[in-house]
């Protein structure tokens, strides 16, 4: 790649320098290459401070979503719920049958899906790497089409296998495309074959959808993304993926940081730029593929996490990719008790809630804080 | 437009001759001087000439095919009746109406892609055919034109979409403001407006009874189907007014990517261009989107295609209009003549236009910029 190129992908990059104009803001890890240590240990402390705050965040999160509902649950009854094994109470019934797994759930899908953003805007170098942007969503999408007009499926854990297969079968088929081209997989090839191959694969669902009005009627309903009607089943079904999925992106932190800097430069310090590519991606799937067949597509998690969490954290992807998922997990259980709360006895879907609180907020963070321009 | 100028005499001077680059002439006209590249000429000649031609076939053909020699006597007014209302009251706007729509989601999304050096920068991505769609959506939902009353009687589904597109592509420039527009920031403001609206319009659609929520589809996915003069003829007047003054910020669109103080250096009044691109880019967008809903994935295809069949450092503004408008106009012949079932153009402009970006994507030299 030349200079000239890297400078005008350097300034698309979010993960680059410019957000974090303190002094240890070198792409990869201020605090090995850092001048002062005043700066070292000041932004150390601010990134453990960060994880520690976003781990109480997620625990008061969990305990709003196990006690907020249709019907509210005090925190005593909660809590005999959970630990006395005894007569079962009609609180107790819907503590332990309906509030807990969907809690599960939520954590699990918001883990995946900020963990997701913050690896597919690595990989990418685009503020608008979501995951969607990959082929996830579409495929999935087209997955879960498929099922309901050709064999009539019609319940969410129905869906799951199907839509994971989608997202599959997506992500392969950009990351192939991506990087078939002669010079590999560079982050503008795989961002646009992944907006080509959505586009692709929606054509086929609208295709479908506008023939027949019985699928619209069932994925209409799939398409906003809820935690509600999935039981615990279907947290059992995906669990595995993600945990995989979690794993791989643990892995995947420092090589990506190498990648910051350059494919040539992080070859030249004996990165194996494929097999970083392919694990990232791999995760990426899981993760995504995963958190959208159990739930359907939820958009707005994977996309604005990462730019928030980067704010602390700086760019250095190991600190960025737990505080990310751990973000993720808060924003989405928090949503999705918002949800249950405003238009009650009914519930607004989670998704529609993330999109509508968190695009506000995301677009008074970009004004207030210096994410963009140099 | 320098490639719209008489070539005149290749320049001997050896100045001239020394910055000039393999495939392009300089031109002089007076005291005016630019270089012509070919193969842009020929890319935009060649886009201009496929659009016409499949204009010409799109008259004939269809429920009922006309041959050739009968289509043109209708166009000069001499054919029979029958012929005379299908050729001219039916397919004549149709595709007038394709042709227009796909030239603005062409300029359009090669305006926004160039003014914020990202590729997925289009007005699909930007939010702006999702306000559009929120606009349609909720007049076809809310009004009450099929029993009972509603919020939005009245409201024509066209111009609730002007409506849409126009007020979140205000949000979009009033937001990104900052002592001017940074194309980072517009492209996640954009992101942004576009989850808000396309959540609206999910919530919509579950709320909506089914018929409604099919017939909301059906407007989203972006359709040619009963197009009259109507539509044409406003659009035909935005188009006339927009497409000028997008032509006319190229060159400053062009100085503007070597970054903002560079810019100002060569003397771009920066601020009010900037607002300029934007603002026209908004406004053809919002024009297309009322006349047949947001054709999925022109905006964001063509011009990517246009600046792979170019070679030029950008995508060009005029060829990636002709080149939309080819894909729609082609797209539409298509779901008229080949498949079994009438489906709506914006499912066929993607099922086309995306393969082809593919496979430029997959045989092209490694591109890093846009």
């Amino acid at each position: 790649m030349s200079s000239t190129t890297e400078a005008v992908l350097r300034r698309q990059d979010p993960g680059g320098d410019r957000s974090d104009p303190g002094p240890d803001h070198h792409p990869v890890a201020g605090s090995r290459m850092t001048p002062g240590r005043g700066g070292l240990l000041r932004r150390r402390r601010t990134r453990l401070l960060g994880l520690l705050l976003l781990v109480g965040l997620v625990v008061v999160a969990a305990t709003l979503s196990i006690a907020i509902g249709s019907r509210s649950i005090g925190l005593g009854t909660v809590w005999e719920a959970l630990t006395d094994p005894g007569v079962p109470t009609e609180e107790s019934v819907i503590v332990r049958e309906l509030r807990v797994p969907r809690t599960v759930l939520g954590i699990m899908v918001g883990l995946a899906l900020g963990i997701a953003g913050a690896l597919a805007q690595g990989h990418t170098r685009n503020p608008l790497g979501d995951p969607g942007l990959l082929g996830v969503t579409a495929g999935a999408s087209l997955g879960v089409v498929l099922a309901i007009y050709l064999l009539g499926v019609g319940t969410p854990a129905g869906y799951v296998w199907f839509a994971f297969a989608g997202a599959l079968l997506g992500t392969v088929l950009v990351f192939t495309l991506g990087s078939a081209g002669r010079g590999g997989a560079t982050p503008v090839t795989l961002a646009l074959a992944g907006a080509a191959l959505s586009a692709l694969f929606y054509a086929l669902v609208r295709a479908i959808l506008v023939s027949d009005t019985d699928s619209l009627d069932a994925f209409r309903f799939w398409v906003v993304g809820a935690l509600s009607g999935r039981g615990a089943d279907v947290a059992w079904q995906v669990a595995p993926f993600i945990v995989v999925g979690l794993l791989l992106a643990l892995v995947n932190a420092p090589a990506l940081d190498l990648l910051g800097l350059g494919e040539d430069v992080a070859r030249g310090l004996g990165q194996r730029v494929w097999l970083a590519r392919l694990v990232g991606l791999a995760s990426v799937t899981l993760l995504c593929g995963a958190a959208t067949a159990a739930c359907g597509p939820i958009a707005f998690v994977g996309l604005v996490v990462p730019h928030v969490v980067r704010a602390f954290t700086g760019p250095a992807h190991r600190w960025l990719i737990p505080c990310s998922g751990l973000l993720g997990a808060a924003l989405l259980l928090v949503a999705d008790v918002i949800g249950r709360v405003v238009v009650r006895p009914g519930e607004l879907q989670v998704g529609i809630v993330l999109a509508l609180i968190g695009a506000p907020f995301f677009i008074a963070l970009i004004r207030r804080r210096r994410l963009a321009g140099p | 437009m320098t490639q719209l100028a008489r070539p005149a005499t290749r320049s001997g001077t050896a100045t001239a001759e020394r910055v000039r680059q393999p495939g392009e002439t300089v031109v002089r006209i007076g005291p005016a001087s630019g270089r012509v590249r070919w193969r842009h000429v020929a890319v935009t000649v060649g886009a201009a000439v496929v659009v016409v031609l499949l204009g010409a076939v799109s008259l004939g053909r269809g429920d009922f095919p006309i041959g050739l020699p009968d289509v043109l006597r209708t166009l000069v007014g001499l054919g029979e009746d029958t012929q005379q209302f299908i050729v001219l009251e039916l397919r004549a706007p149709r595709i007038v109406v394709g042709a227009l729509v796909g030239l603005a989601l062409g300029v359009a999304g090669a305006l926004f892609q160039t003014f914020a050096r990202n590729p997925l920068a289009s007005p699909d991505v930007l939010g702006i055919t999702q306000g559009a769609s929120v606009g349609a959506v909720a007049a076809i939902v809310l009004s009450g034109a099929t029993g009972g009353s509603g919020v939005l009687d009245g409201v024509g589904v066209p111009l609730a979409a002007l409506l849409g597109a126009l007020v979140t592509g205000l949000l979009l420039l009033v937001l990104t403001w900052r002592r001017g527009i940074d194309g980072y920031r517009l492209v996640l403001v954009g992101i942004a407006l576009w989850a808000m609206a396309a959540a609206l319009t999910d919530w919509l659609l579950t709320r909506a009874e089914i018929y409604q929520a099919a017939s909301a589809y059906v407007w989203i996915t972006g359709s040619l189907n009963a197009r009259s003069w109507d539509e044409a003829v406003p659009l035909l007047v935005f188009l006339a007014v927009l497409l000028p003054a997008a032509l006319a910020t190229s060159r400053a669109l062009g100085v503007i990517q070597f970054g903002d103080d560079t810019a100002r250096g060569l003397g771009v009044r920066l601020i009010p261009t900037q607002a300029a691109v934007v603002l026209v880019a908004v406004g053809l967008t919002a024009a297309a989107v009322a006349a047949a809903g947001p054709i999925a994935y022109v905006a964001l295809v063509v011009p990517q295609v246009a600046v792979r069949l170019t070679g030029g450092p950008r995508p060009p503004l005029l060829a990636s209009g002709l080149l939309g408008a080819a894909l729609v106009v082609g797209a539409d012949l298509l779901t008229r003549t080949v498949l079994p079932q009438a489906l709506p153009v914006g499912v066929l402009t993607a099922a086309v236009g995306a393969p082809y970006l593919l496979w430029l994507l997959v045989r092209g030299r490694r591109r890093s910029t846009l």
